[in-house]
């Protein structure tokens, strides 16, 4: 009886998710990309890349996240927080035109993309704490 | 017709687990303070932070370095020009007064509700925390002047460490930030000798 009721429930699970492959996750996004760029990146006013990637460090240390993955060449930063639950951020950095930096933040959670805005204007505003400066919007 | 009535209800039960299980998996919603400063992250950042004097950062880091390894650590990731160590090690969890703790509670528990239920037949429910794997990360920069120019030989070094527990069933049990002082005290007194060690060597 126990494995009857098991089997229902995942089939009904399975009937109210819709008809979707696992493998279809790889390449899965239900915003555009330039929609999610213009939430997760910020353009700041230096010209150095390394300290903008100190500065993130720091800021993220400040979030109580503990580094995963740093590369200086190509501009990435990956760290997990935990804290009651698992958050996994990755950040770059890339200069924009001479003058600029733009730092870009993309983040998961319990199996999803986090889509909340305030998580990533939060994110900006201890950054621009932490590099006393400005985050730009960018189109 | 009874039979009819049980399958009937037999499903409905199914349906309305199905729905709790998407429900639940739908609503673990991130915590809205995810990525704001926490009123105590400066208090968090003094006791995580110690200035070093008199030694470059690639010797700090190289020292660090050592500490992570007396201490039984293996290096995951290191990158010297962001001034970042990455650490970790697997460890066990058990943790003898925590046993007797929850095991006293357990017991407890389950008298008040054989006393109030007369149901002596509940199934003894205890996990123990047995493993655990502590993940560290070591930041260095140079420290700065009044005026944002580099002191000499002058550094800044960050540590924060967290864990993940899992339970004698393998679940994950705990995932959290370490933030006890101790710890980093400690961490830091093992650091300052390896540093006159590394300085030393030099």
């Amino acid at each position: 009886m126990r494995t009857r009721y098991r089997l229902l429930v995942m089939l009904g699970a399975a009937l109210l998710c819709g008809c979707v492959s696992s493998i279809d996750q790889v390449t899965m996004t239900d915003q555009s990309a330039v929609q999610m760029r213009s939430y997760q990146q910020r353009a700041f006013d230096t010209a150095d890349k390394e300290q903008t990637l100190r500065s993130v460090i720091a800021t993220l240390q400040d979030l109580n996240f503990v580094l995963d993955k740093a590369d200086v060449d190509l501009g990435t930063v990956t760290a997990t927080k935990l804290s009651g639950y698992q958050l996994r951020v990755t950040v770059t950095v890339r200069p924009r035109g001479e003058t600029q930096m733009l730092v870009r933040i993309n983040a998961g959670y319990d199996e999803e993309v986090v889509k909340d805005l305030k998580f990533y204007r939060d994110f900006f505003t201890a950054l621009e704490k932490a590099m006393f400066l400005t985050a730009h919007e960018v189109d | 017709m009874r039979a009819f009535l049980a399958i009937g209800h037999g499903l409905m039960r199914a349906t309305l687990v199905a729905f709790g299980v998407l429900f639940v998996a739908g609503c673990a919603t991130l915590p809205e303070d995810a990525m704001e400063l926490s009123p105590d992250s400066l208090k968090q950042r003094q006791l995580q932070t110690r200035r070093v004097e008199g030694i470059d950062e690639k010797a700090l880091l190289a020292a660090s370095v050592g500490v992570l390894q007396d201490l039984g650590f293996n290096v995951d990731e290191a990158e010297t020009r962001l001034g970042v160590i990455v650490a970790s090690k697997k460890r066990s969890a058990i943790d003898t007064a925590d046993i007797i703790t929850s095991s006293l509670e357990t017991l407890a528990v389950e008298m008040v509700f054989a006393l109030v239920f007369g149901d002596d037949e509940r199934e003894g429910d205890i996990h123990f925390d047995v493993t655990q794997k502590i993940r560290i990360c070591v930041v260095t920069r140079p420290a700065l002047d009044s005026s944002g120019q580099p002191l000499q030989d002058t550094q800044v070094i960050r540590v924060t460490i967290q864990r993940l527990v899992w339970d004698d069933e393998g679940n994950l049990s705990r995932e959290e930030s370490i933030e006890d002082p101790k710890v980093y005290q400690k961490f830091f007194d093992r650091l300052s000798k390896s540093i006159f060690l590394e300085l030393q060597a030099i």
